[in-house]
């Protein structure tokens, strides 16, 4: 009896359970999907790098799951209470036939059963369907291949997923009961009276309260997207603060100054269903501004988080590609203990030990350069800029500015050498001039600053000139990314050996094809481990040495963006859903609310084309308002991230941000979609 | 010519099995500036009627004529035009916007008339000042007592001068004195503006306002009275007869 009490019911309200069960589809689907990732790898042939960086993503994925499951959790029990508040006329008449409370219990426990399994089964079931999908994007990524591919069911994601939801599903119940049990009968049958008091905000206390916000507001984005300069963990705490609390005071007096707005054209208020529509808008967003705020903020994290993750991957790819243009780069230095100075790292010769175990590093490549750059105790990038540092690193975007780093002296003949190996333009110097070469986000820039006055330097006892008032864009040792912060390039009598630094060798493998180059890198590598690892056992005094190939940076890049890529794409779908399924219920529900309106409106002889444009617009500002200003808050966000990421990122921001806006358009904008058709459906209800 | 002519409408609900004839064979007409109540018991089909005469509803047999013009003919999206065009509704619980003042209620008759916001401001005022609503006109429907509720509904009615007025017991929600009130406002517009007001009721009270008032029992026509030169009194107590003589289930309705 029960049973068939809750089943009914559910298929009574179906209109207001169908969002909320198609986000409750969604947000299992999306949770197999990402917790499946593990074992929907398994079969890919990948190599031990690979392995290794997607044992990180499953990792991290998996504690990104807590706190997905903590948003959805809340979402869930925001959402079962909102529709439980709708139905408390109901309750009353149980009540009022004399069911106990522990029935009415029984009946909503019932309800979340029936819904929660239904939820899970269908799921899991588009889940298991998409992470086929999600395989084959997978083995793209690590351009492995699909030969070895079967059809894969995660029996531990599915328990997953079941586990956690199942913990949801019980605290909404648990919740229910204990809402049930609190509850009056006179309160439940008053719910549903409207004593709802239309009070028009004081105007004048909108607009100071708006100028206030904005002014705030706009001091939080310049603090963080502009200000770099005197930016300090405690600022950006104090800016995160001001722009949540500005963004609900906006909300708020907006709601109070969009009515009088309107209002006060008289010509626009009052022609067609103007007067109405902007009266339920305005009354929504009145009952709403705590919301509004909430998914404003998670919009604003979303876009941020998506956009910053797909510039990542593209850069981290294209970086590679730029950046490192041999096959194989290793560096070798002691560290010498100085009298006179700070401890340096300082000669050092590759040579030198893998002759001392018989063996030559040259082997194993075709054409390389092996050289050394040099050092001359206190040159630092604040020495070569003097009096001008502060002029030059205010306003920079770059991080690099805040720090006073060394500068490295390189001989013209092998910074030649070495142009000429990664196929680059190569320089000419004067006696008694220099040249700068840099590529660090931001640096050239600073540079060519500097060299508009042609500063002097004074190293190693000679004098010398800029050649050029213009930064060469390179750099000597290949990275991922762009990461040279300055290098000056000396003519070959300038410099003498007493000051050599860090051993450098760069070369290209005796290789045509991918499986040629992956076997020579396999022996120069294990060459290297080998006498590396010698010389570690030998070692009297302190060393550096490090390798690093074209094809584990390459690795690496595809291996850190699809982890970022992942991670970024599973917070924000659980986000756009989240903000999604939030508004379409309030504005389903309210659409439900109205329908007396509606159908007044049509008996006055309202056309359908009108009362649908009401509805549409009434959603659409709805929908749009948050996003308007998690976008403005998303540009001064993403202006911060920037500097952040100046360590990685070279790659302008179009392409990601047309990513997001599509992920954003397909999840958030179903959801309007949904919302305004279901809205319709619901307002032409005969009663 | 009449204004409104209702040709043997019937309206029938139900299946074939169990069919009930809310409305079954009636005929009449009302001359243009006429203020005609229907009285009837609950269940004779008084409101049926009213919503087959306003489109709200489909007649299952008959024709309807408003200025010679079929309006059962009417379908879809014409339906909505020829309402809002050509009808004023007051119905018994008002039907206001509960977001909108008295005001932008009025308002909202003649902008979705597509009318300018000059036009729409001087026929407003001009509207309330004939129903005595002038001042509440800021007001919030929640914020006035049900008279004026009544009134600024019935203003809404009226505001677009349409062809006819349809009244669904607009007195049914209200005390006897703001009843009263209302309907004196109604002879003052059929007489003044030559409005023609069709009003359904229950009440005879209600009805003695009208000057002329038909009565329904079991979707048929069963009497007429026309008022002529007696007073309302007179009037009165003529319907209180009729009443009588409908027999046990009106007398309720005294």
């Amino acid at each position: 009896m029960l049973f068939k009490i809750s089943l009914s019911n559910i298929r009574k309200s179906i209109k207001d359970y169908a969002v909320y069960f198609f986000t409750l589809v969604l947000g299992v689907a999306v949770f197999y999907v990402f917790n499946a990732i593990e074992t929907q790898t398994a079969f890919i042939r990948v190599n031990e790098t690979q392995r290794e960086i997607i044992k990180i993503l499953t990792t991290a994925i998996s504690g990104v799951s807590v706190f997905v499951a903590v948003v959805l959790g809340l979402l869930i029990v925001y959402a079962s209470r909102f529709l439980m508040k709708r139905r408390n006329k109901e309750f009353a008449l149980y009540m009022m036939m004399g069911m106990s409370k522990w029935k009415i219990s029984a009946l909503l426990l019932c309800e979340t059963v029936i819904i929660g399994i239904g939820s899970l089964l269908v799921g899991l079931l588009i889940g298991t369907g998409l992470s086929q999908v999600m395989s084959a994007v997978v083995a793209n990524l690590f351009e492995a291949d699909m030969n070895d591919y079967r059809f894969t069911v995660s029996a531990s994601a599915i328990t997953k997923t079941i586990l956690y939801f199942g913990i949801m599903y019980l605290v909404v119940m648990l919740r229910s009961g204990f809402v049930i049990s609190k509850c009056r009968l006179i309160t439940l049958m008053n719910s549903g009276k409207r004593s709802e008091k239309i009070t028009m905000k004081n105007p004048w206390l909108c607009v100071v309260v708006f100028l206030i916000s904005a002014a705030v507001l706009g001091w939080a984005y310049y603090t963080v997207g502009w200000d770099f300069a005197h930016l300090s963990l405690r600022k950006i705490g104090l800016s995160i603060l001001a722009g949540s609390v500005s963004t609900f005071f906006i909300f708020w007096s907006v709601s109070g100054m969009l009515l009088r707005v309107i209002m006060s054209a008289k010509g626009v208020y009052h022609r067609g269903l103007n007067s109405f529509t902007f009266r339920q808008i305005s009354s929504k967003i009145n009952t709403t501004i705590a919301s509004m705020t909430v998914i404003c903020l998670m919009l604003f994290v979303t876009i941020c988080t998506l956009s910053t993750a797909f510039t990542i991957r593209n850069s981290l790819n294209k970086g590679v590609e730029d950046n490192f243009p041999v096959d194989f780069y290793g560096c070798f230095s002691l560290h010498i203990h100085d009298s006179s100075d700070d401890s340096s790292y300082r000669t050092g010769d590759i040579d030198d030990v893998y002759a001392q175990q018989n063996m030559s590093i040259y082997d194993d490549f075709v054409e390389y350069h092996h050289f050394h750059d040099y050092i001359e105790s206190n040159f630092t990038f604040d020495t070569f800029a003097g009096d001008r540092k502060d002029e030059l690193t205010s306003g920079s975007m770059s991080i690099y500015s805040m720090m006073g780093f060394g500068i490295s002296f390189l001989k013209l003949s092998d910074y030649n050498a070495i142009m000429e190996l990664y196929g680059q333009n190569q320089i000419e110097l004067g006696d008694g001039e220099y040249a700068v070469s840099a590529n660090a986000s931001g640096m050239p820039e600073m540079y060519d600053k500097l060299l508009e006055s042609s500063p002097e330097i004074t190293v190693f006892g000679n004098t010398l000139k800029p050649s050029s008032e213009k930064c060469i864009i390179s750099s000597f040792y290949p990275d991922m990314q762009a990461s040279n912060t300055g290098t000056i390039i000396v003519p070959d009598n300038a410099v003498s050996e007493e000051y050599r630094g860090v051993d450098y060798f760069v070369g290209n493998y005796n290789a045509t094809d991918k499986k040629g180059r992956e076997a020579a890198e396999q022996t120069a590598r294990d060459n290297w481990n080998n006498v590396m690892h010698w010389f570690d056992s030998e070692a009297k005094y302190g060393y550096m040495c490090g390798i690093e190939t074209r094809i584990e940076a390459a690795n690496n890049a595809i291996g850190i963006g699809a982890v970022v890529t992942f991670l970024g794409l599973y917070i924000g779908f659980i986000f756009l859903v989240s903000c999604g399924a939030i508004l379409a219920l309030k504005e389903l529900s309210e659409s439900a609310d109205s329908m007396a309106r509606y159908t007044m409106l049509r008996k006055l002889g309202v056309e359908e084309k009108e009362i649908s444009k009401s509805i549409f617009r009434q959603s659409g500002i709805f929908f749009l308002l948050p996003l308007l200003l998690a976008c403005l808050h998303s540009y001064a966000g993403m202006r911060f991230a920037k500097i952040g990421l100046d360590l990685l990122v070279t790659e302008n921001y179009v392409k990601p941000v047309i990513f997001t806006a599509i992920v954003l358009i397909a999840i958030y904008g179903g959801y309007f979609l949904l919302t305004f058709l279901g809205s319709k459906a619901i307002t032409r209800e005969q009663k | 010519m009449s204004l409104l002519r209702l040709e043997n409408v019937e309206k029938y609900y139900g299946s074939r099995s169990s069919l009930t004839k809310a409305v079954d064979d009636i005929s009449f007409s009302v001359e243009k500036g006429e203020f005609t109540a229907i009285m009837g018991a609950s269940g004779s089909g008084k409101t049926t009627l009213l919503n087959c005469i306003s489109t709200i509803d489909r007649v299952t047999a008959g024709h309807i004529f408003l200025e010679d013009a079929d309006i059962t003919a009417i379908k879809g999206k014409e339906l909505n035009k020829f309402r809002r065009d050509k009808l004023g509704f007051i119905f018994q619980d008002f039907n206001l916007m509960d977001t909108l003042t008295a005001y932008e209620n009025i308002a909202l008759a003649l902008s979705i008339q597509k009318r300018s916001a000059k036009d729409i401001d001087k026929a407003v005022k001009n509207v309330a000042e004939q129903l005595g609503i002038t001042d509440v006109l800021s007001k919030y429907p929640y914020q006035m007592s049900g008279g004026q509720k009544q009134r600024v509904a019935s203003a809404r009615a009226i505001v677009t001068e349409p062809k006819l007025v349809l009244a669904d017991e607009p007195t049914g929600a209200l005390d006897s004195k703001s009843a009263k009130m209302l309907l004196e406002r109604f002879n003052y517009l059929n007489r003044e503006h030559n409005a023609t007001i069709i009003m359904v009721t229950h009440d005879s009270f209600t009805a003695s306002y009208a000057s002329r008032v038909l009565f329904i029992k079991d979707g048929k026509l069963f009497n007429e009275i026309i008022r002529g030169s007696d007073s309302r009194r007179q009037f009165f107590d003529k319907i209180i007869n009729v009443v009588t003589l409908l027999g046990g289930d009106m007398s309720d309705a005294l």
